[in-house]
């Protein structure tokens, strides 16, 4: 078992993220520094782009993200709906 | 009403193989190993470049909008900063230290980092790669201009910062990341690729931006922060770019492995090395500090890099080398230089000070198995003779590591008290090393390493001869203000001064 | 091993002894002394003897450990490229075998203020 992570900064753009990624990870774990916010969860961590607009109360391009990402750890895999952090081991 | 639209946007993986992908070809006027002379040499079998898999899939526009949104934001809060009197709102002036160092040390590895994968965008066939390596070629540029644009208010106000571009060419301590990236930019693309790529940008660059840039959002320097925040979403392009490299090698042939452990193995060790200059940055030139060196490894070394090398574990791909050496080191290696740096504070365009009562307590319970029982005792003897009006200044100079060109301040991984002498002698001649890691990067390539440019051996020959003051001269270091201990300095005056006169009418 | 290249790559030492006019660099620690963060680095004569190294340059270079004043020059055990070395204070560097960018320890057990650890 080894943990992904996104860090992503802390403004008012990204407390929707935040939020949807919280909901759609229930084992992710929030820690919030100063300026940063960084989601940690155990071999997967999925960043949906529906849940998302909910929140947001507006469309949402995933790579969108580009401009509040801080760094992350996992292989990425992505498409127009979703982010998927994974470790293989 | 609900009508059905056709959807008029292209699903992002067609865009990106439209957009990059297709208009990529095989040629046929000349031979594709005319066309990319370097693609093979280094013994690298690549099969199929189609399955490189870029995972963030930018086309130019997405890229261009969400890099000009970044820049909007960026020069907003730098004028801001600016127009505010920004720089006094930092915690005290000792943290322009940590500046310091970035802009002369690392700022122009952004630079050297652009140049790379410039040529390696160039050289490497792949057209997935290619564009990749493009995006980052730009990336590093924009951290190089916006890194100095940040800084170039502080350098309205304080010392050190002017010179920044002779320090980065000349100067000793800048040497390390300049030897560092020109090691990665006079190898081949494939290895350039695995060192900066991967090892830097995905091993180890969460332990040299976090820091700082943490450090910076502690410590009230919004400046910096805001550049992090601006470079730090390319990173993460960056990281995947790296991660992706290691893993189309890996699975292109199985031959490749060796060679990519090897590599692995040297460039961990040499950006291990160059982070000596964080560690120190964390555990003492922040007034206010975010965690200590050890805590920042425990998350960002140990953890992350263990998940990442249990991943890579499928491919045969083993911890790198030097990793049990590096653990050793954790507790030792930030006060070691930052005793060093005091002490040959003459020689740098950023100051040093011996730190306070407060500051070694922290250290103290930061560091219970090493600070009180080996460092302490040379801070408490160093502050008795700066006290007696005599401060220490090593004029002995010091001996730099021929592969990492540290200064050699580094101990025996299993005794802190025994300096690490390692020698080796190549065509006749004698060459000294910090470790055992860092002689055998040498004794793998040492035509590359023995024509290396060492600042100290240097000094000594023409046109230089060892005279100090010439030698100040040349990498224009402003002696009595840009170097030397903190306290006494100007920039520690003129903080106390400027803030006075921001918060009163006298 | 040789560095993989497409054309033979030679490399040049830069630091050779013909650069330094007729002197020669030399290494110098004193072990366990580590308030002196590393090896000292030394521009010399190969004609200085091993005495007016250890007056001349050594002595003066550790005057702040306060060790110091307390070594037997004459009864220190010395190293020459790590192994056992016993110098001729009489002798010129070049007639001890020192050679150009060889280090010297030398060691004082029983005299360590700031190591106690050691």
């Amino acid at each position: 078992m080894s943990n992904v992570f996104i860090v992503l900064q802390a403004n008012e753009e990204t407390r929707a993220l935040v939020e949807a990624i919280q909901l759609d990870n229930p084992h992710a774990v929030v820690v919030r520094q100063p300026a940063m916010i960084k989601i940690d969860a155990p071999d997967r961590l999925e960043v949906r782009r529906a849940t998302i607009e909910e929140l947001l109360g507006r469309s949402f391009d995933l790579q969108e993200l580009h401009i509040n990402l801080v760094t992350l750890a996992g292989h990425v895999n992505e498409d127009d709906d979703t982010l998927t952090l994974s470790w293989n081991s | 009403m609900d009508m059905k639209v056709a959807k008029k946007k292209l699903p992002l993986k067609e865009k990106y193989q439209y957009l990059t992908r297709d208009l990529g070809w095989e040629t046929t006027y000349q031979q594709q190993e005319k066309i990319f002379p370097y693609a093979e040499y280094e013994g690298i079998k690549i099969h199929d470049w189609s399955q490189w898999e870029d995972p963030f899939r930018l086309t130019m526009d997405a890229y261009w909008k969400y890099q000009a949104e970044k820049e909007r934001k960026f020069y907003a809060i730098i004028d801001a900063h600016a127009q505010n009197n920004g720089h006094l709102h930092i915690t005290d002036a000792r943290y322009l230290s940590a500046l310091k160092i970035f802009l002369q040390a690392i700022s122009p590895g952004e630079f050297a980092a652009h140049k790379g994968f410039a040529r390696a965008g160039r050289e490497l066939p792949g057209i997935g790669t290619q564009v990749a390596c493009q995006m980052q070629a730009l990336d590093e540029m924009r951290h190089a201009q916006t890194q100095i644009h940040a800084l170039s208010n502080y350098n309205r106000y304080y010392n050190g910062f002017h010179a920044f571009a002779d320090q980065r060419d000349r100067i000793w301590y800048t040497s390390v990341a300049r030897s560092f990236f020109d090691d990665a930019m006079s190898a081949g693309p494939f290895e350039f690729m695995l060192a900066i790529g991967f090892s830097f940008e995905y091993v180890l660059t969460n332990l040299l931006f976090v820091p700082f840039m943490s450090g910076a959002a502690y410590n009230g320097d919004m400046a910096t922060v805001t550049f992090g925040f601006s470079a730090q979403s390319d990173e993460a392009r960056h990281m995947t770019l790296g991660l992706e490299c290691i893993k189309f090698m890996l699975e292109q042939d199985p031959d490749n492995l060796a060679l990519v452990q090897r590599w692995i193995d040297k460039w961990f060790w040499r950006g291990f090395r160059v982070l000596g200059l964080v560690s120190t940055m964390m555990d003492y030139m922040l007034p206010k500090r975010v965690m200590s060196w050890r805590e920042a490894w425990e998350v960002y070394g140990v953890e992350n890099g263990g998940a990442l090398f249990r991943d890579l574990a499928r491919y045969g791909i083993r911890p790198p080398q030097g990793w049990d050496d590096a653990e050793k080191a954790i507790d030792h290696m930030s006060h070691q230089f930052m005793l060093g740096l005091y002490q040959w504070s003459f020689g740098t365009s950023f100051h040093s000070w011996i730190p306070s009562d407060e500051d070694m307590a922290w250290l103290s319970a930061k560091y219970p198995t090493t600070f009180d029982k080996y460092y302490r005792p040379r801070w408490n003897h160093l502050r008795k003779l700066a006290e007696a009006g005599t401060p220490f200044m090593n004029t002995g100079l010091a001996k730099l590591c021929q592969t990492c060109q540290l200064p050699s301040v580094f101990t025996e991984p299993d005794d802190p008290t025994m300096s690490c002498h390692r020698e080796g002698r190549y065509l006749g001649e004698i060459y000294h090393f910090c470790s055992d890691h860092c002689q055998t990067i040498f004794n793998d390539e040492p035509e590359k390493y023995i024509q290396s440019w060492l600042p100290m051996p240097s000094l000594f020959q023409d046109p230089l001869n060892g005279d100090v003051g010439a030698w100040m001269q040349w990498v224009s270091l402003l002696n009595g203000k840009d170097n030397g201990d903190f306290v006494g300095s100007e920039d520690e005056a003129n903080f106390q001064l400027w803030r006075g006169l921001a918060t009163k009418n006298q | 091993m040789p560095v993989t290249s497409l054309k033979p790559y030679v490399g040049v030492s830069r630091d050779r002894v013909e650069n330094y006019n007729g002197q020669q660099l030399v290494y110098a620690s004193w072990d366990h002394h580590l308030l002196f963060a590393s090896p000292f680095i030394l521009c010399l004569s190969p004609q200085m003897t091993f005495g007016e190294l250890v007056e001349q340059r050594l002595k003066p270079l550790v005057q702040a450990d306060p060790d110091a004043a307390a070594v037997d020059w004459q009864a220190v055990q010395w190293l020459k490229s790590n192994q056992p070395f016993t110098p001729a204070f009489d002798r010129s560097l070049a007639d001890n075998g020192i050679a150009h960018k060889e280090q010297i320890r030398w060691r004082t057990p029983g005299l360590n203020s700031l190591m106690s650890a050691a």
